[in-house]
């Protein structure tokens, strides 16, 4: 009898100690939920970090953004086509609702990210056609070699098609279509946590697959994962002084330092992928905003000038509280074609950018107008209004118009701006995509983010050309022959690359990721 | 009365044909909806399409037809931000909203009657000129702040009460979800009731003070008290009746303000009710959300007015007696 309950006694404790180490729930909270469950409809931040934690893609960018296998094992440049890519897909995968995983579900799932009314075909618009070359192999055709394709995969989420079909979701949302899919809701893939309850905007409570895949490859130490975005700064910044949530991504820079030294609270801290500069109009006969009767932006003196009175690093010392680095190129260290040498940041000399002004033609200065986001980057207005005090030690009297981030875009892409702030992340680690959007002319499908008029022939070439060399050699000559063009003619204004910051309780072994995108399956718990 | 009656609804379809052309306005102020829907590698053709998808390249006047035409059946569209009807959204969210507006509407309708009564009563002393200042307080700060004050107090610093959310909720019927039964609910309400609650409470008890003090002059309150009546029946029976009159007007105008003005609150405590869903929509010009939003508001305060009025007519027979009121 005795020894009965004792050999009970000792069952249940080593059941308890069993599920402590391995029944830890993390409540997770960030500014914005995810917008849909839909994997396929939006190409969004918050949405893609959710979907992180339920689905799997082909590869992935790891917590150091390094690319990792994800349900492909491989990936490589079909040898007798270099217009293919091929990918192994891995075997022995199950969906959360039992359904194995093969190359068809993942054919489906890329034709159906293609499809008209899935935002994701912006990443997707090289693809001819996805194939399944057996069960566990796909081939992708794209139009011409593509040397970045699985760099635009890692947010590409994989589906069932059998779920799709069941459920009537083999197209993304229409939004013309009035009405909610099963898919916005509803999710069923393949990764790390199923999601047990979700109410949009309020709560959304995730569970370990204990299926999954890689439960003996990566730590899964979280068995209960709880999601609740919270809008207000200081009611999140609240929420974890008061031991209410466990982990808090973007911490506003003001409460940066008051956490540091709160009790039982860390603050982790890495580059994010966003570089933060100031574009000039310069293809324009007159500015719209400017009280001359000339372009001041056309000439490279004057974009000089500009450049060496905004000085980075008070900006990054008063504006940002020590939180950036400053840059001399838009593209993070991460990047492929990233050269410190570029990125070097001039000491600001208002001396001699006055006399450049002179040189110029401009040595009693110009009016112009500079327009800005005030809820979009880190610090925004600020960061302008720190800019308009620096130009006006050189004469340009800046009229700052800061405005919410809805108005700001439409009218920047309204082309109505002669001087504008803009930050820009590269998602898929190669330059290219930096040239692609930001320097190429603007053109049907090339340069829709380039707002400066800038138009270089070679440049355009050259972007052309490394999206679709495969030699990797010849492809990094390309890219830093386009920057040094760049870089010398004084394209944009580059302030600082984004620092970002994830505060958590102390005993979380977790590192902050560039892309702001956890994957909450490296996290570790230190008890 | 029918006259009347009809003379009013026709007020208030008019009333919200405006706020309707108002709101519709406004939309073309907030910013482009496309531009948040679609990621940065859109193109502009993209863009272009899903803007004739959504119907926002057709002539402004056709849009606010199909606008009015939409709403008086009650649809809203789906929501540009989470691809879920407007109707759904706002039913789910309301439950919170209501339950809060109720919750806080209670706490300044019983507070401040009772702190009415006792600053009249006890002018002067030290309790009466705290209570005096400290409402003061509570009128000038604005509500946010309280909120974010309440926070830090309760919440970070003696960790006795939730900062955000609701807490736990239960399912009543179909549609509504409470977070009365709760203890995490209960707890969770407490803050942002106050919130809420403390200008109307402000309110509420300077006006009680204010009618109170006037009507305690009165002569039938003196012949009360010289009939030997005790302290506590002139005060409580003969005084606070005739004082309530104007407080219960202003308490029912109130509450469509309450509700209305909850987005601040909702705001800074996470609270998932309409007001949070509002600026939600705000934030991303999900048109449909704001839309309905807007509607819903304008209908609120109308049917309070029309409430308001009819009660008037029933009790006022000077209304009555000309046939319409001006």
């Amino acid at each position: 009898m005795t020894f009965n309950k004792t050999l009970l006694a000792t069952a249940v404790i080593g059941a308890m100690l069993a599920s402590t180490a391995h029944a830890e729930t993390l409540r997770w909270t960030r500014s914005a939920d995810s917008l849909t469950m839909d994997p396929h409809s939006q190409n969004e931040g918050p949405t893609h970090s959710v979907n992180h934690q339920i689905f799997d893609t082909l590869l992935y960018q790891d917590m150091d953004v390094e690319y990792q296998p994800g349900l492909a094992t491989d990936w490589y440049v079909h040898e007798d086509d270099p217009s293919v890519w091929v990918f192994e897909i891995r075997e022995g995968v199950t969906f959360h609702e039992g359904q194995a995983l093969t190359a068809d579900d993942v054919v489906f799932s890329l034709n159906r990210a293609r499809h008209e009314h899935a935002d994701m075909r912006g990443l997707l618009t090289s693809i001819v056609e996805v194939r399944a070359a057996d069960d566990f192999t796909v081939e992708v055709v794209t139009d011409g070699p593509n040397p970045l394709l699985p760099n635009n995969l890692t947010n590409l989420f994989i589906m069932s098609r059998e779920w799709a079909e069941e459920h009537g979701v083999e197209e993304p949302q229409n939004y013309a279509a009035g009405e909610e899919t099963h898919a916005v809701r509803n999710a069923n893939g393949t990764g790390p946590f199923r999601v047990e309850s979700r109410e949009p905007d309020v709560r959304t409570v995730f569970v370990r697959n204990d299926d999954y895949w890689g439960i003996d490859h990566y730590p899964m130490e979280i068995s209960e994962l709880i999601f609740t975005p919270i809008e207000s700064a200081s009611t999140r910044v609240a929420a974890l002084l008061s031991g209410e949530v466990d982990l808090l991504q973007e911490t506003p820079v003001q409460d940066i330092e008051r956490l540091a030294q709160a009790d039982g609270i860390k603050n982790e801290q890495g580059a994010e992928n966003r570089t933060i500069f100031l574009g000039m109009r310069m293809d324009l006969e007159v500015l719209d905003s400017a009280d001359v009767d000339s372009n001041p932006f056309a000439d490279r003196r004057v974009r000089e000038a500009i450049n060496l009175a905004v000085d980075a690093t008070t900006i990054q010392r008063s504006v940002m509280r020590g939180n950036s680095e400053p840059a001399g190129m838009i593209a993070p260290p991460f990047v492929n074609g990233y050269s410190e040498e570029m990125d070097e940041v001039l000491p600001a000399d208002a001396e001699r950018a006055q006399e450049l002004m002179n040189e110029a033609g401009y040595g009693d200065g110009f009016r112009v107008t500079l327009n800005c986001s005030n809820d979009r980057y880190v610090n925004d207005e600020q960061i302008c209004q720190a800019v308009v005090s620096m130009l006006a030690r050189i004469g340009i009297t800046v009229d700052l118009i800061a405005q919410t981030r809805s108005l700001h875009f439409a009218e920047m892409a309204r082309e109505e701006y002669d001087f504008y702030l803009l930050g820009w992340g590269v998602p898929t680690m190669d330059s290219e995509y930096v040239f692609n959007y930001l320097y190429h002319t603007k053109e049907e499908d090339r340069g829709s983010w380039n707002f400066t008029g800038y138009s270089d022939e070679r440049v355009d070439e050259l972007t052309v050309a490394m999206g679709q060399e495969v030699d990797e050699e010849a492809r990094n000559e390309m890219i830093a022959e386009a920057w040094q063009i760049v870089h010398d003619e004084i394209i944009y204004i580059p302030i600082h690359h984004q620092m970002l910051t994830w505060s958590m309780r102390d005993d979380i072994d977790f590192q902050v990721q560039s892309e702001n995108t956890p994957h909450f399956k490296y996290l570790r718990f230190n008890n | 009365m029918l006259a009347f009656l009809i003379q009013r609804v026709f007020q208030a379809i008019f009333v919200m044909l405006v706020v309707a052309l108002i709101a519709f306005s406004l939309f073309h102020y907030v910013g482009d909806p496309v531009l948040n829907m679609v990621g940065q590698e859109a193109t502009e053709a993209d863009r272009a399409e899903l803007r004739a998808r959504l119907g926002l390249d057709q002539p402004i006047p056709i849009q606010f037809f199909q606008f009015i035409a939409n709403a008086a059946q009650f649809e809203f569209g789906i929501s540009y931000r989470s691809a879920r009807p407007v109707t759904d959204l706002i039913v789910e969210r309301l439950p919170a909203t209501l339950e809060l507006a109720i919750i806080s509407a209670i706490f300044a309708v019983v507070m401040g009657i009772v702190l009415g009564i006792y600053t009249a009563l006890n002018r002067g002393n030290w309790l009466s000129n705290f209570i005096m200042t400290a409402s003061l307080i509570g009128v000038s700060l604005p509500t946010f702040l309280i909120g974010v004050l309440l926070i830090y107090v309760f919440a970070v610093e003696l960790g006795w009460l939730p900062a955000f959310g609701r807490g736990e909720t239960v399912r009543l019927g179909d549609w509504w979800t409470t977070g009365l039964l709760t203890t995490s609910g209960l707890r969770s309400l407490i803050l942002p009731a106050i919130t809420l609650g403390l200008f109307q409470l402000t309110l509420i008890m300077r006006l009680v003070r204010a009618e109170m003090l006037e009507v305690l002059r009165a002569d039938y309150i003196k012949f009360a008290r010289a009939r030997g009546l005790s302290k506590r029946v002139v005060n409580l029976r003969h005084a606070l009746k005739n004082t309530l009159i104007p407080v219960i007007t202003i308490i029912g105008l109130q509450l469509g303000t309450i509700i209305a003005f909850a987005i601040i609150t909702e705001t800074v405590f996470q609270w998932p009710g309409v007001g949070a869903l509002f600026i939600t929509a705000v934030r991303f010009v999900d048109i449909p959300v704001m839309a309905a939003y807007l509607i819903m508001i304008a209908l609120v305060f109308v049917v309070i007015n029309l409430i308001v009025d009819l009660l008037y007519y029933a009790v006022d027979p000077r209304l009555r007696v000309q046939g319409g009121a001006k």
